[in-house]
């Protein structure tokens, strides 16, 4: 008979939720989406009839359009609604903006939002799956699954990895979905920054902390970079960009000094020259274009995992 | 209650004389592809391959199918059957396709399979073989080659074991009633 699956939770908010049962069923879900990418006609009709709001309250290139076409071609009716073109700029509060969606029947509700923890406040008012595709500096749970996925397919196994986090650790919410989905895969995990980019006492969370870029990747076999968020660099945590980029910036001289296969990621947007150079994240080991591709077929592993009670939508 | 209906022996037979109808039916293995539909349509499909080569001394196209996505029973539940990967490398326009799987019965995975085959191209045809035939179909569906006709009453249940994946080669039929 036909092996079947199943998420623990009904949403994805934090990776905190997640077993490693359940990561694994989503990338090895996703591992076998992907090939619907490479076909010439990118569609299969198994979310035929299903409704996807995509509702961002922030700016996004990579994760809505990914999202919006996870849906597409498993062949969902995908909303898309920007912060800026709702009626939240009439006043109306985030809660009556997503009753009144809810009120039209969509299936399921992607949300990014510039406030932490907003996605979990959703999911106590109304009754659908909620994918956090965001949420101020909490979490990006979408993005770590991307990640683990791209890091898996190079490594063959997640468990015993050693990944090195480079960068603004106390405004990443991509740092915080990793850390935690990482220790639960059994990988190890530094973080590398400027003092004033981590955030105090983060060593509670289990990991290690350095600030010394050449030191903290020594024998790293995965190289987190985190962009350096200018829109919040406003309050004075750094002197200058050019003062980080001169300690903190991964260039080929650094690579010279770590294993051969050592790979790196970037989650986007990059910042080029400022955290990574450009022959770095041109280079061979660097793994920025697989994340992207990797991202679409994770997102259509939670359509499918999540989208499955079509009765439980009736009273 | 176990009967055997197929021993390893008949099995050997059946994907034996089918093979040679694939040929007869075809005239040669010339723009053939095997499709084998996951999990134990895979393992037939392989075994059908092994053999039409050897007769034919050539390389016939194969590939295999996970209907998963185009079933029409998704959606009850959060139960999700597990998805396994579709590998299809060539392309299917002007191929005779045949289908393999191991059991044949409401016709809804068949059904399924040719949906998803028509999203990779154009094949001149579709031919559907199957190792047994249990009757009950839902759907105007028929097979091309049949390993075994099995009239069966619908309560009961049909079991394909094959070595590459049960360890052993045999068919039975399961459970009570008539």
């Amino acid at each position: 008979m036909t092996q079947t699956t199943t998420l623990s939770p009904r949403n994805i908010i934090s990776m905190e939720n997640l077993t490693a049962d359940d990561i694994d069923t989503i990338l090895d879900t996703a591992d076998s989406f992907k090939e619907i990418s490479t076909r010439a006609i990118k569609k299969v009709p198994t979310l035929r009839g299903r409704t996807i709001i995509n509702l961002f309250f922030e700016p996004s290139t990579r994760t809505r359009t990914s999202f919006e076409i996870a849906g597409k071609r498993l062949s969902a009716d995908v909303i898309n609604i920007s912060g800026a073109a709702s009626s939240t700029v009439k006043g109306e509060s985030l809660i009556d903006t997503v009753k009144n969606l809810e009120a039209m029947n969509p299936d399921i509700l992607v949300v990014r939002h510039n406030c932490s923890g907003a996605p979990a406040l959703i999911t106590q008012y109304i009754n659908r799956p909620i994918i956090n595709a965001g949420d101020g500096t909490h979490e990006h749970p979408s993005q770590s699954l991307l990640d683990l996925l791209t890091i898996r397919e190079h490594k063959g196994d997640l468990k015993g990895l050693k990944v090195t986090i480079v960068g603004d650790i106390t405004h990443s919410r991509v740092a915080r979905s990793n850390i935690c989905a990482m220790q639960t895969m059994g990988m190890t995990v530094k973080l590398v920054a400027p003092p004033p980019l981590l955030p105090a006492g983060i060593e509670q969370l289990g990991v290690e902390v350095c600030h010394d870029l050449a030191k903290g990747i020594k024998d790293a076999d995965v190289i987190m970079i985190l962009r350096i968020q200018l829109e919040r660099q406003n309050q004075g945590l750094l002197s200058s960009l050019r003062e980080y980029s001169n300690y903190f910036c991964l260039t080929e001289e650094h690579l010279s000094n770590v294993n051969s296969d050592t790979l790196i990621i970037h989650p986007g947007p990059v910042n080029r020259g400022i955290e990574i150079s450009l022959d770095v994240m041109e280079g061979s080991r660097s793994l920025i274009l697989n994340q992207v591709t990797n991202g679409v077929a994770i997102r259509m592993a939670l359509f499918y995992l999540l989208l499955g009670e079509s009765d439980a939508n009736s009273n | 209650m176990n009967t055997i209906i197929l021993s390893e022996k008949d099995i050997a037979r059946a994907i034996n004389r089918i093979s040679h109808e694939i040929l007869e039916r075809n005239k040669g293995a010339e723009n053939i592809a095997l499709i084998g539909i996951r999990t134990r349509g895979v393992t037939f499909s392989n075994r059908l391959q092994k053999k039409i080569n050897c007769f034919e001394n050539t390389e016939v196209a194969i590939g295999a199918l996970d209907i998963t996505l185009y079933r029409d029973d998704l959606g009850v539940g959060l139960q999700k059957p597990e998805l396994k990967k579709t590998e299809i490398t060539f392309g299917l326009e002007g191929k005779h396709v045949i289908l393999c799987d191991d059991v044949l019965f409401t016709g809804r995975t068949i059904r399924a399979a040719i949906d998803a085959l028509i999203d990779f191209g154009r094949p001149a045809s579709v031919q559907l073989a199957v190792l047994i035939d249990r009757g009950h179909r839902e759907l105007p569906i028929r097979p091309d080659y049949v390993g075994k006709n099995i009239p069966t009453p619908k309560s009961k249940r049909v079991q394909v074991f094959l070595k590459e994946i049960d360890d052993e080669d045999k068919v039975i039929i399961q459970g009570q009633g008539k």
